[in-house]
């Protein structure tokens, strides 16, 4: 039996972390990145510049978990010993997938075990015990942190894909990118009206795949308590674009 | 081997676990009985039993590194990884690593394909096992054990949540054992 996987690249760029895998003298400009075009091949991601799009909640209200000091971060952010070595951790990768943009390279955290391990733990301690039934992760990267998330919290687990890899009925997502559009899937009856949703994924850029997200899980009647990530890039308002819907984030900037 | 004729025998997990497991028939095409493992997903209770029969298995084994092939290996191989104290590596489709890689091409039923890995990912020595949700051909895992030895690295073991009743007994991939949870259903 054959399972054919048809997969494309879904990559971010970053302006640099403060970290020793820092390779580029200087930050490029942002325009440097915004105008250009995406080469052949290259499926445009979520690093491109926020367009006017459908509104990307119908939902409304503020975060209901712990207001934290810094909105959306890590509480501990510049204390916290964990998110210094999480940081530490993720490697900047220049001119991927094109030239100029700087790529959060999360692979390394991976062979990191005690900083994983504390990525999962800061999630973790901040959602269990929160009823949250439900955690989605974005493929592909989404799928390495929301399962053991879904785990330890006692949710269950549903992966969000790109076109024709989920292989029953699904309801689709149209979003916009900078050239042209993209598509996300969720399996129909993956969850139920009334469930609390997390969703995941490793790195907000625009916020334009997490926004299709929300809009996936917020058709079928479940709430999304809040949006998860390791990496926000902040410059490209990621966090704007999602609106009222919460953002929690270990590393920004 | 599986893990119902070897330490697991009558294991009620074993059972959970495999009817939580949804069939799609004629995906991706006609013919085709396609195990579909994000309904186990939505167990929790048969997900951790999933993961937990592998931590069980490899905890003591000195384990080093989980490599998870894309993307459905991703969905098991970090919390086993996490749980045994290993680090993760990802295995994945060209282009999508972001550093230097190694590539190894491997043969599919029309054409080829190519999995990938990052440079300085595993160490010569390092024990290893390899994460997917399902052995077919055997394909993929194939190069994967490829990739992974090309760096020095022994392959202690493949396991692979669902295989089709082929790998009974003592059958090898590449010389490399296999553990599997349950076969595919109907």
């Amino acid at each position: 039996m054959l399972q054919s996987l048809l997969l494309r690249a879904s990559n971010s760029i970053s302006l640099p972390l403060p970290n020793r895998h820092q390779l580029s003298p200087s930050p490029k400009p942002l325009s440097a990145w915004i105008d250009a075009a995406p080469s052949a091949g290259q499926s445009p991601s979520n690093y491109r510049s926020a367009l006017p799009s459908l509104r990307c909640t119908a939902a409304g209200g503020g975060s209901e978990l712990q207001p934290l000091q810094n909105q959306g971060m890590a509480a501990q952010d510049e204390k916290d010993p964990r998110i210094a070595r999480i940081s530490s951790s993720i490697r900047i990768i220049p001119d991927f997938p094109k030239k100029g943009i700087l790529f959060q390279d999360i692979t390394t955290l991976l062979l990191d075990t005690k900083a994983f391990k504390d990525t999962i733990d800061l999630f973790v301690d901040r959602y269990k015990g929160k009823n949250i039934s439900v955690v989605a992760g974005i493929e592909a990267r989404g799928f390495i942190f929301g399962p053991p998330i879904a785990l330890a919290i006692g949710a269950k687990f549903v992966p969000l894909r790109k076109p024709k890899k989920l292989p029953g009925e699904v309801i689709s997502e149209e979003y916009s990118l900078e050239y042209g559009k993209d598509v996300i899937e969720m399996h129909v009856g993956a969850v139920q009206a009334g469930e609390r949703a997390l969703v995941i994924d490793d790195l907000i850029a625009t916020g334009g795949t997490l926004c299709a997200a929300i809009r996936l899980l917020e058709r079928v009647g479940v709430h999304v308590v809040e949006c998860a990530c390791v990496i926000e890039l902040p410059e490209l308002k990621g966090r704007e674009r999602l609106e009222d819907k919460p953002l929690f984030v270990l590393i920004s900037g | 081997m599986f893990a119902g004729e070897n330490g697991l025998q009558g294991d009620p997990r074993l059972k959970a676990i495999s009817d939580a497991i949804r069939v799609v028939p004629h995906f991706p095409k006609p013919g085709i009985m396609f195990q579909d493992i994000t309904t186990l997903l939505l167990d929790h209770k048969a997900f951790k039993d999933t993961v937990d029969i592998f931590v069980d298995r490899y905890r003591d084994m000195d384990i080093s590194v989980v490599a998870g092939v894309e993307a459905r290996g991703f969905l098991f191989g970090p919390s086993i990884a996490l749980a045994i104290g290993a680090k993760f590596v990802p295995l994945r489709k060209p282009k999508k690593l972001p550093g230097e890689v190694i590539s190894e091409k491997y043969v599919l039923e029309y054409g080829n394909d190519c999995l990938e890995m990052h440079v300085g990912d595993v160490n010569h020595g390092e024990r290893a096992i390899i994460i997917d949700d399902l052995v077919a051909t055997g394909g993929t895992l194939s190069a994967a054990i490829t990739l992974l030895e090309r760096v020095g690295a022994e392959v202690v073991e493949c396991a692979c949540v669902i295989g089709l009743p082929e790998f009974k007994g003592k059958c090898r991939l590449n010389g490399k054992p296999l553990y599997i949870l349950v076969e595919p259903r109907q």
